[in-house]
């Protein structure tokens, strides 16, 4: 399979506007297609609440998911367990699919003692090694190299992991888009690039960043299949990848998945996109909500009723509040942690650093609540 | 003890990791097939095999940016970067990932690596295969930043780094891979890292230098013992963790101190030893910190033996200080 498929992909798991859908006729039991839809539900009422804890200065900053549940949650379905996923910073979607708790993925937001990565990071910049979600950074396309080296390294050892790289098409400019590509094609390495189309990098528009037809065209440059998928369509994406897993899995090489979505929110709290882009844009694509869809999908099959979805979306919102609360209630972090963590031991220069900041703040007469930390 | 070159060291140091731990896997720009373009890894293709000793497409934000996957994954990558002067397209890698993953990911990720680079001038590379960018990476916490001088050092240096679990810049200089010669064991051994080497023993003049500014400031010392003055040569060998002690306790003893260094004066490594002892030991001091380093100009070509720190400049700067 040498030949890039550049055209729309036409497979389309569920066909929309039919009036009833048989389950027979949906690719994946009913039990996977209400977790997938929950996970999409999970992923956008935390989105929403994490916009309003940020405009209530209860956390500092936030990323949201908003239209990319489809492309997030499809692809992170097709997984399996052993697999590892070097995500970008809007990913969310495939954390919470792969089941990390809401308290988790809540406390990365608050960067308290109970988050994970001991408040090192902005939000939204998770590290869950019990899912093999690898740690995030914001310089953009980085995690591509590195996961062809996961892949590489897997490969060697003869274990059966696939390593996928999540990133927006801002980042098919980068050098470590290009650099990963080409290593991936040289080393036939099993790998699944997917690109979250989703038309932004901040202000600068898809047609501003390349000029290529599609994203999915760069694959043939470097000797692979570039794949094109509605990305809004929860059940293309789960097929796309999972063909590019099986087929890396069984030593076929890469695959670049396009997964064409939109940003229907700002690139993150600090983001203004009515500077930017029209509202009607952004209200065309809303026709096309991803959860939207596949709730009717789920509502045509017989398999979610209105009242079910109700429940759902309440047990949702419930879920996360609680989880809110039970991170807001964790301990600050401890100040020592400041010094963890940049090596395996701490070197006798930092072990003095720490010394001489613990002599100052307890001259000082210790941490005010509130010293740098939200809120401010 | 056999006697061998310091890049004899390093190609011994890899083959014996490589047997003894199957995570080793090279990979880098001609390391195969080639041996390396100084042969660092000469013969280790025909052992090893192509999937331990990896050529790569010509992208080191590629060979690092996988490099790093591979470490992530649980291997022990050693990425070569075939010239110090060529590591800048893997610097975001290696300043936001390489150094940054314990930390950022609170412990969970860890990324045990040893990048390898040949470092510093004195074969007419002109600016591209001379440079000595060291400062940098010391500036980046989270990395290890070693830099042998001795045959003995580089072997042993090199088992540390590969059986640590921190991410090391590992650099040769490549003005010594043929010049350094020494006895090397046969067995393994580790020198440790953070623990600096005492070259020469002095109590008038302490010369603190690393990698081939350490035979320089061996000679200049020699030199300085013709006209009665006594000098302590003190080679890091390991920049980042450093070790202060050694640096304090010679100064404590010589209260003189001359740093000598090939990259650029301002901003380079040895300011920061300036100002430790200034911080820490300026009650010693008989004479100010002096400091011989390349001068603030991009390395050049011609006027390379003009450039770079040599006896007559380090004896120069003894003889300051002693007359101060």
């Amino acid at each position: 399979m040498t030949q890039t498929k550049t055209k729309a992909k036409t497979n389309r798991a569920v066909k929309e506007k039919k009036p009833s859908i048989k389950i027979d006729d949906l690719p994946l039991p009913k039990a996977d297609l209400l977790r997938i839809y929950r996970s999409m539900v999970l992923t956008r009422a935390l989105d929403e609440r994490g916009m309003m804890l940020q405009r209530q200065g209860r956390i500092g900053f936030f990323v949201p998911c908003i239209g990319q549940e489809a492309a997030q949650v499809g692809s992170a379905h097709a997984l399996t367990a052993r697999d590892w996923i070097f995500p970008s910073y809007r990913n969310t979607g495939t954390a919470i699919h792969r089941g990390v708790p809401m308290t988790e993925i809540i406390a990365n937001l608050y960067g308290n003692s109970l988050d994970l990565s001991k408040g090192r990071q902005m939000p939204n910049h998770f590290s869950f090694k019990s899912i093999h979600f690898v740690s995030i950074s914001s310089p953009i396309g980085t995690q591509i190299t590195q996961a062809v080296g996961a892949a590489m390294a897997a490969r060697y050892r003869k274990e059966n992991m696939v390593a996928i790289t999540d990133f927006g098409d801002g980042a098919t400019s980068s050098n470590d888009f290009h650099a990963g590509l080409n290593f991936a094609g040289v080393f036939k390495a099993p790998v699944v690039f997917l690109c979250q189309n989703n038309q932004w990098a901040i202000s600068q528009p898809l047609c501003d960043q390349t000029a290529s037809p599609t994203i999915a065209a760069k694959a043939e440059a470097y000797g692979f299949p570039g794949v094109r998928v509605d990305g809004n369509d929860v059940l293309a994406v789960w097929q796309a990848v999972k063909e590019a897993l099986d087929r890396a899995r069984a030593g076929g090489g890469p695959t670049l998945v396009e997964a064409v979505t939109y940003r229907m929110g700002p690139h993150s709290s600090s983001d203004n996109p009515k500077a930017y882009r029209k509202d009607a844009e952004v209200e065309s694509w809303k026709a096309k909500d991803p959860i939207d869809r596949f709730r009717r999908t789920l509502g045509d099959a017989g398999i979610l009723s209105e009242a079910d979805d109700k429940t759902l979306w309440e047990a949702a919102r419930q879920e996360i509040v609680q989880a809110v609360k039970t991170v807001e209630a964790g301990p600050a972090l401890p100040v020592e942690t400041l010094f963890e963590d940049v090596y395996v031991a701490m070197p006798k220069h930092l072990a003095e650093q720490q010394q001489a900041l613990r002599r100052e703040i307890e001259e000082r007469g210790g941490i005010r609540h509130g010293d740098g930390a939200f809120p401010l | 003890m056999p006697t061998m070159n310091l890049l004899q060291a390093v190609n011994v140091g890899l083959r014996e990791a490589m047997r003894s731990d199957d995570r080793v896997v090279l990979l880098g720009e001609d390391i195969g097939r080639r041996g390396g373009v100084f042969g660092a890894t000469e013969g280790l293709s025909k052992e090893f095999g192509a999937e331990r000793v990896i050529d790569t497409p010509l992208t080191e934000c590629g060979i690092v940016g996988s490099a790093i996957g591979m470490a992530l994954y649980g291997l022990r990558p050693i990425p070569e970067i075939q010239f110090l002067d060529f590591i800048y397209p893997a610097f975001d890698q290696i300043v936001s990932e390489m150094a940054k993953y314990r930390y950022r990911s609170g412990g969970q990720y860890t990324c045990p690596m040893v990048l390898r680079a040949p470092a510093g001038g004195g074969i007419k590379g002109g600016h591209y295969h001379s440079q000595s960018s060291e400062a940098y990476f010391a500036h980046t916490p989270g990395l290890v930043v070693l830099m042998p001088a001795t045959p003995f050092d580089a072997k042993g240096l090199l088992a540390s780094a590969i059986q640590g679990e921190d991410p090391v810049i590992f650099l040769e200089p490549k003005r010594l891979y043929r010049a350094a010669k020494g006895e090397v064991p046969e067995e393994r051994y580790t020198v440790p890292i953070g623990k600096a080497r005492v070259a020469r023993e002095g109590k008038n003049v302490t010369l603190v230098a690393w990698g081939a500014m350490v035979p320089v400031c061996e000679e200049a010392a020699g030199q300085a013992a013709e006209k009665g003055i006594d000098c302590e040569v003190i080679d890091l060998r390991s920049i980042v963790p450093l070790d202060a002690e050694t640096i304090l306790a010679s100064v404590a003893k010589t209260g003189r101190a001359v740093i000598v260094h090939e990259a650029p004066k301002t901003g380079g490594f040895g300011a920061e030893i300036s100002a430790l002892i200034a911080e820490k030991a300026i009650e010693y001091l008989e004479a100010p910190i002096a400091r011989v380093a390349g001068f603030d100009t991009p390395f050049p070509y011609t006027l390379e033996h003009i450039y770079m720190p040599d006896t007559r400049r380090v004896g120069k700067a003894i003889e300051g200080v002693i007359n101060f």
